[in-house]
């Protein structure tokens, strides 16, 4: 009953679960690719010190090897996807009140009213972990489009950084220690998006959770270093209470739709489940509310994302690999693999605003807005991964999943160039702070300097770049243009493109004021700089040639200049159209929404340009000096700008709110209010009770005490004295002679017990 | 089932434990003599829940290790206090409680 492969067989009662059993050798043998990773962090950590480099030369061959493997079982999946003709693994329900007469039970799902022609079915490979009872734990591979393509991306994220790090670290007191978890980063992550179950996925997601606090305080000699790792790892514990919880109620949830078992963490199960309409909303709201607590923490939205900015605080290729393939985005990606429970549970289609959307926009703007006021490059990039974060979770919570993806996907590249970027500079002129130790970069490091600019113009949009694309798709996913046609989302989420718009522009002025400052101006630092070596501009010309093209794989649909063939060709092969993926519906893209988008990305490069190009510059020759801002700007004329300039730089106060206000509020009161309980109540009736004890006392005392209970006491006291002697002298006081009486006891009483019974 | 085997096996690790606790004077040494008493049960809990085919006991062990992970990160927190303030380890050293 419970292994799938017996119920291939009835097909005729069960609910697709739009998976199967069949499909090529690398589809079903996936977790080849995060063991690659695996075995390579336990042959450096055994093996690295012996090695002539330190084990980085095994961590970049096998890592390596799995991202040729990921291409192989790309090109693969995208035979698989086009040409498999196999048999859909079935599932017998349990008849519910509200279904069908049937077992099928699924007939007003919509899985049922928009069967695909030809579904993508996942390639499902599982074995039994252990059993307990009747419950049977699997662990497995779930090969799907949006797996296949976070293999690639995170592989080759991860092999560029291995690269990148032979240099960064070079001399490092820890170099081999950090290749071994690097490794491990990404093979735990590549373990998460083959994830089978919500087991496996939780397994993974603390693992990527381990590595990330390992690799953060990398450096943790220093103070700051291992208390920026804590509070990454503290806050994800937050949000992992919440994916614990989730995958709980999704396991007994699903468990009350199967005859004869309790529960099930089959991802597939529980998304063609929960898309069929068999298990109760209540349940998947709640389920996806616990969930969303897992994608704040780990994905750094809004309330949870006070731990990201502080993560700077590791090296730079592991900020790079946290931010552009491993660490954060796996908040986005588990949405997007339980994509059948979220939809579900927020009611995403046909509506209008909903959690996720709503904290993936708050996300967005807040996170836009601290870029502004940040002097350490890696911040602005931190805050602006968060931005961008938000974006994807918002673009998921409008139902816009293939954007989100395909924005995930662009952003993997540009991020990761941009942040290799910083490194390099901050590797050049030995700081992170573009106002004291930057500025005019762009002539000594000329590689640097044009990835990042090309890398920076694919974060803010502009076409014909990678970062255009998928916003555009972002923006049109959200249904809220009316104008000249271009509709058609899941929903009228006007609110949401006004966010996405206005984090567009924002997106554009802070990346321009982070170059001015960085590669403009004159030097301010100290020493001469110098550009960094081919193992780090590689990479950076590498990722930031994705960043330039990886926006043509999935060109709109009705693009004029390209043949039909090639458009949409990201939705076409990563977006499963398959039972346990819930049907949503495209937004028609629309010229005028993109061409909106791009005046107003060019307003806020426009406007930014003109502070810093023009008017920063022409301040900076007139004072002699290479000067970060105005002398007399907006913040020192206008008090409502400084409070608003305060604002942005304390953060928004979150985190005086969590330690300050929540932790100290929480201590505060309670221990004022016990103390005053203390002094008032308890002290009271001490002191009552003492006072009548003492005149009672008095009393008993002449009678009764000097008498009767002296002589006693005083008798006893003397054979206790003399047997305290006595016994003196087996209190040897250590802890072996307690324990040999302790054993000698239990030995006396086990043999009593064999006498008696 | 050979369920003697295991109990033999666990009854000659708990004596090695025993013994280890009563006679070693590292604490170190001491604590992992704690950890091969535990293990020896928890060899017992599994060998009899799987002759009898139930999970009772497979759960229990599940605990025990739990606890037992705990209770060597405090004892070992405890050894490395005391040897910050006291330069040694030796347990025989430590008799602040003699009476």
């Amino acid at each position: 009953m419970t292994d799938l492969l017996t119920l291939a067989a009835s097909t005729a009662t069960g609910l697709p679960l739009g998976i199967t059993e069949g499909g090529s050798w690398l589809l079903r043998n996936a977790w080849l690719i995060p063991a690659l990773p695996a075995l390579s962090f336990l042959g450096i950590l055994f093996f690295g010190k012996r090695m002539p480099r330190g084990g980085s030369e095994l961590g970049i061959a096998l890592v390596g090897l799995a991202f040729v493997l990921s291409l192989l079982t790309a090109a693969a999946w995208i035979d698989h996807r086009d040409n498999f003709e196999g048999e859909e693994v079935h599932r017998v329900v349990a008849v519910v009140e509200h279904g069908d007469e049937s077992a099928e039970g699924h007939g007003d799902g919509p899985a049922e009213a928009h069967a695909p022609a030809h579904p993508s079915l996942a390639v499902h490979n599982t074995v039994t972990w252990f059993e307990l009872n009747d419950v049977v734990f699997t662990v497995g591979t779930l090969v799907d489009g949006p797996a296949v393509m976070m293999m690639v991306v995170v592989s080759l994220v991860s092999l560029l950084v291995h690269v990148y790090s032979t240099e960064y670290v070079a001399g490092d007191r820890r170099y081999t220690h950090f290749f071994a978890f690097l490794s491990l980063f990404s093979a735990s992550m590549l373990l998460l998006v083959v994830s089978e179950n919500t087991l496996q996925l939780l397994v993974s997601w603390e693992l990527v959770g381990v590595c990330s606090f390992v690799l953060i305080g990398h450096w943790w000699e220093e103070k700051p270093n291992s208390d920026a790792a804590l509070k990454a790892f503290l806050t994800n514990r937050v949000g992992d209470m919440g994916l614990i919880v989730g995958v709980t109620i999704l396991f007994f949830t699903v468990g009350s739709a199967l005859p004869g078992q309790f529960g099930s963490f089959s991802i597939a199960e529980t998304n063609a489940l929960a898309g069929s309409g068999q298990l109760s909303h209540t349940a998947l709201l709640v389920a996806s509310c616990c969930l969303m607590a897992a994608v704040m923490s780990k994905s750094g939205q809004f309330l949870l994302h006070t731990w990201l900015p502080d993560a700077m605080a590791g090296p730079t290729p592991v900020s790079a690999l946290i931010h552009a393939a491993t660490m954060v985005v796996a908040g986005v990606f588990m949405i997007s693999r339980m994509y059948g429970v979220f939809f579900e549970g927020f009611s995403i289609g046909g509506s209008s605003i909903n959690l996720m959307a709503l904290i993936g926009g708050i996300t967005t703007l807040i996170g836009a807005c601290l870029a502004f006021v940040q002097r350490d490059i890696k911040k602005v990039l931190a805050y602006s991964t968060i931005s961008q974060l938000g974006y994807m979770v918002m673009a998921l919570g409008v139902g816009a999943w293939t954007a989100a993806l395909f924005h995930l996907f662009t952003h993997a590249f540009f991020k990761a160039c941009l942040f290799l970027g910083s490194g390099s500079a901050a590797h050049a002129v030995h700081s992170f702070d573009m106002k004291s130790d930057m500025g005019g970069l762009r002539k000594v490091m000329p590689h640097t300097y044009r990835t990042f600019v090309i890398g920076s113009i694919a974060l803010a949009g502009l076409p014909p770049l990678a970062g255009f694309w998928s916003k555009d798709e972002i923006l049109v996913g959200t249904g809220g243009w009316g104008l000249f046609g271009g509709t058609g989302g899941n929903g009228a989420y006007t609110f949401m493109l006004v966010m996405g718009v206005i984090t567009a522009a924002l997106t554009a002025a802070y990346m321009t004021r982070c170059i001015y400052l960085t590669f403009f101006g004159e030097f301010r630092g100290h020493g001469t700089p110098h550009e960094s070596g081919p193992r780090i501009t590689v990479p950076l010309w590498i990722l930031a040639g994705l960043a330039i093209v990886a926006g043509l794989l999935n060109l709109p649909k009705g693009f004029p200049l390209v043949p039909e063939s090639l458009q949409e060709r990201f939705g076409h092969y990563v977006e499963p159209v398959a039972a346990y993926f819930p049907s949503i519906s495209h937004g028609t893209p629309s010229w005028s929404l993109a061409i909106a988008s791009t005046l107003v990305v060019l307003s806020g490069i426009g406007v930014a340009g003109w502070y810093y190009f023009v008017k920063v510059e022409a301040a900076s020759k007139a004072a002699g000096e290479s000067l970060t801002e105005l002398p007399d700007g907006l913040t020192t004329k206008y008090p409502l700008a400084k409070m608003g300039h305060t604002f942005l730089v304390q953060k928004y106060y979150l985190d005086h709110l969590y330690t300050d206000v929540i932790a100290g509020g929480i201590k505060g009161p309670v221990a004022a209010a016990a103390y005053k309980i203390d002094q008032d109540v308890i002290d009271g009736v001490v002191n009552a009770a003492g006072e009548n004890a003492v005149k009672a006392g008095n009393l008993v005392y002449h009678r009764f005490d000097q008498l009767v209970v002296d002589g006693i006491v005083n008798a006893s006291g003397r054979a206790s004295f003399g047997a305290g002697g006595e016994l003196r002298k087996i209190q040897t006081g250590k802890v072996q002679d307690y324990a040999a009486i302790l054993f000698a006891a239990a030995m006396v009483l086990a043999g009593i017990l064999i006498v008696i019974v | 089932m050979l369920l003697n085997q295991f109990l033999l096996l666990a009854a000659a690790l708990f004596a090695i434990g025993v013994y280890g606790v009563l006679a070693r004077r590292n604490g170190v040494l001491v604590l992992m003599s704690i950890e091969l008493i535990l293990n020896a049960v928890n060899i017992n809990l599994v060998a009899f829940s799987a002759v009898r085919a139930t999970v009772g006991g497979e759960v229990f062990a599940l605990f025990i290790i739990a606890v037992a992970a705990a209770e060597v990160g405090v004892g070992l927190a405890m050894v490395l206090l005391l040897y910050r303030n006291r330069r040694s380890i030796d347990l025989t050293e430590i008799d602040q409680l003699r009476g």
